[in-house]
């Protein structure tokens, strides 16, 4: 069983295994992210939940916490959707 | 006429390169410029439009068949291929990312070469660092107004439309303009080291109009979406060329050192000869598997494709310079003389290791990666 927020922190955990990040940190205030990690966060969410996000949402509120990428993954997703 | 879908990518573009390019590529870097008639065959041959759908006029290939093409285009001319590569990072980007009205009024222009485009990015102070670009668009009511100078635009002497990074008040993004916008102004560059025939142009933007769906892309966002992701098709191609480099260094020392007979014996006799080929025809597989498993990885959408283009790049334009010091090498005073098809390839090779990110950023950026697996700093 994987959820949203669980499939994105283990994206993160296998790139930063090191790291401990809350659901609410700013993984761009914490220094994690550069644009090339910030790519790579929006070809995984884009693949592995198979949705396109649209350009209006694309913008750096919606990565900086693993609580807003959720939210923005679920707000693609069909209602009531896995995703997968 | 050879178009590349007719024989299979790689022999067809094979093909085509061997009839247009090779012939003339030590011509064009003396005229420092491709003339109309090989961009009107490029544009024929379809390799022009290798990542826009057939629906729109390209070939529709895959990164791993568009690395193919570049090599190829590689083999022959590094001038022709900074081309593709420029039109390629644009096309896809306009595939990608403009919104549908642009995208079906540019894609099939940019699908048949009957538009050719450039990338801008690069500027006086802020050199490729798209973080610190100056340029600026403005949004106004009906639309933006862009200011700046961008320079080493590839392919900007010949350029229909310009994909322009700038800084708006919400952070770095891209444009899409027409040449023919009023305000517009490109000033050839010449003489440079190598590329010759790429066509560089300093573009100045002064007060460029353009309509509101001119933005392509996120707002601010451009960075980690429509520049990483054209920057990963340009190094992409780039390090593919570099294989063909490596191939056409490897081709030329094979043959010169099989012919030339100094004191009777073959140089190809000569062990330390042999050991110069054996390192050439060694780089020159591991780059194209290099380029192969980038391709790869970037066609399955799998976000460690950008640090694989990395590699590729890095080790590609790297090879390619030892083998092209060593073609030269083995070349001697012929391979020092104007027109020398090695001396070409000496000149190209050094600029690959600079454009697209220089080693040094390649370095730092595999370095990160690696380290990042172990630690959080």
């Amino acid at each position: 069983m994987t959820s949203v927020d669980g499939d994105i922190r283990n994206f993160i955990a296998a790139r930063y295994p090191t790291a401990d990040i809350g659901d609410n940190d700013d993984i761009f205030a914490l220094g994690y992210v550069n644009s090339l990690f910030a790519m790579e966060l929006v070809v995984f969410i884009e693949r592995h939940f198979a949705i396109a996000i649209p350009n209006d949402e694309l913008r750096i509120d919606n990565f900086r916490t693993v609580k807003a990428m959720t939210g923005l993954v679920e707000r693609q997703l069909p209602a009531g959707g896995a995703g997968r | 006429m050879v178009t590349l879908d007719s024989l299979g990518h790689r022999a067809g573009a094979r093909a085509f390169v061997d009839a247009e390019l090779t012939p003339y590529a030590a011509e064009f870097d003396a005229e420092q410029r491709t003339p109309p008639r090989t961009l009107e065959r490029l544009a024929q041959s379809g390799v022009l439009g290798a990542v826009v759908p057939t629906t729109s006029g390209g070939l529709g290939c895959d990164l791993r068949a568009m690395s193919v093409l570049h090599e190829e285009v590689g083999r022959a001319c590094s001038s022709v291929r900074s081309l593709l590569t420029v039109h390629s990072m644009v096309s896809w980007s306009v595939l990608r990312w403009a919104e549908p009205d642009v995208r079906d009024r540019w894609l099939g222009l940019l699908g048949r070469g009957e538009v050719l485009a450039s990338f801008c990015l690069t500027e006086p102070m802020a050199g490729s660092d798209a973080a610190s670009v100056a340029a600026t668009a403005t949004r106004r009511d009906d639309g933006w107004v862009l200011h700046g100078q961008k320079r080493w635009v590839t392919g900007g002497q010949v350029a229909g439309l310009f994909l322009v990074i700038c800084r708006t008040d919400r952070g770095v993004s891209a444009f899409l303009v027409p040449r023919d916008v009023p305000g517009l102004c490109v000033t050839p560059v010449t003489g440079l080291l190598g590329t010759r025939a790429s066509m560089v142009a300093q573009v100045d933007l002064d007060g460029c109009a353009l309509p509101a769906d001119a933005l392509v892309g996120p707002d601010g966002f451009a960075l980690p979406t429509v520049i990483a992701g054209a920057l990963d098709i340009g190094r992409l191609s780039v390090a593919s060329g570099c294989v063909g480099l490596l191939q056409a260094c490897l081709d030329a020392s094979l043959d010169h050192s099989a012919r030339r007979r100094p004191d009777g014996v073959a140089l190809s006799d000569h062990q330390l000869v042999r050991r110069k080929i054996a390192d050439m025809a060694t780089e020159t597989v591991a780059a194209r598997l290099l380029c192969e498993r980038a391709a790869t990885l970037k066609d399955a959408g799998d976000p460690e494709g950008t640090t694989a283009v990395f590699m590729a790049k890095y080790f590609a334009s790297t090879a390619a310079m030892r083998a092209a010091t060593e073609a030269v090498q083995i070349h001697g005073a012929s391979g020092c003389s104007d027109g020398s098809d090695v001396a070409r390839y000496f000149r190209d090779a050094k600029v690959m290791e600079i454009i697209e990110g220089s080693s040094e950023i390649q370095q730092l950026v595999i370095a990160a990666a690696a380290y990042r697996g172990r630690s959080s700093s």
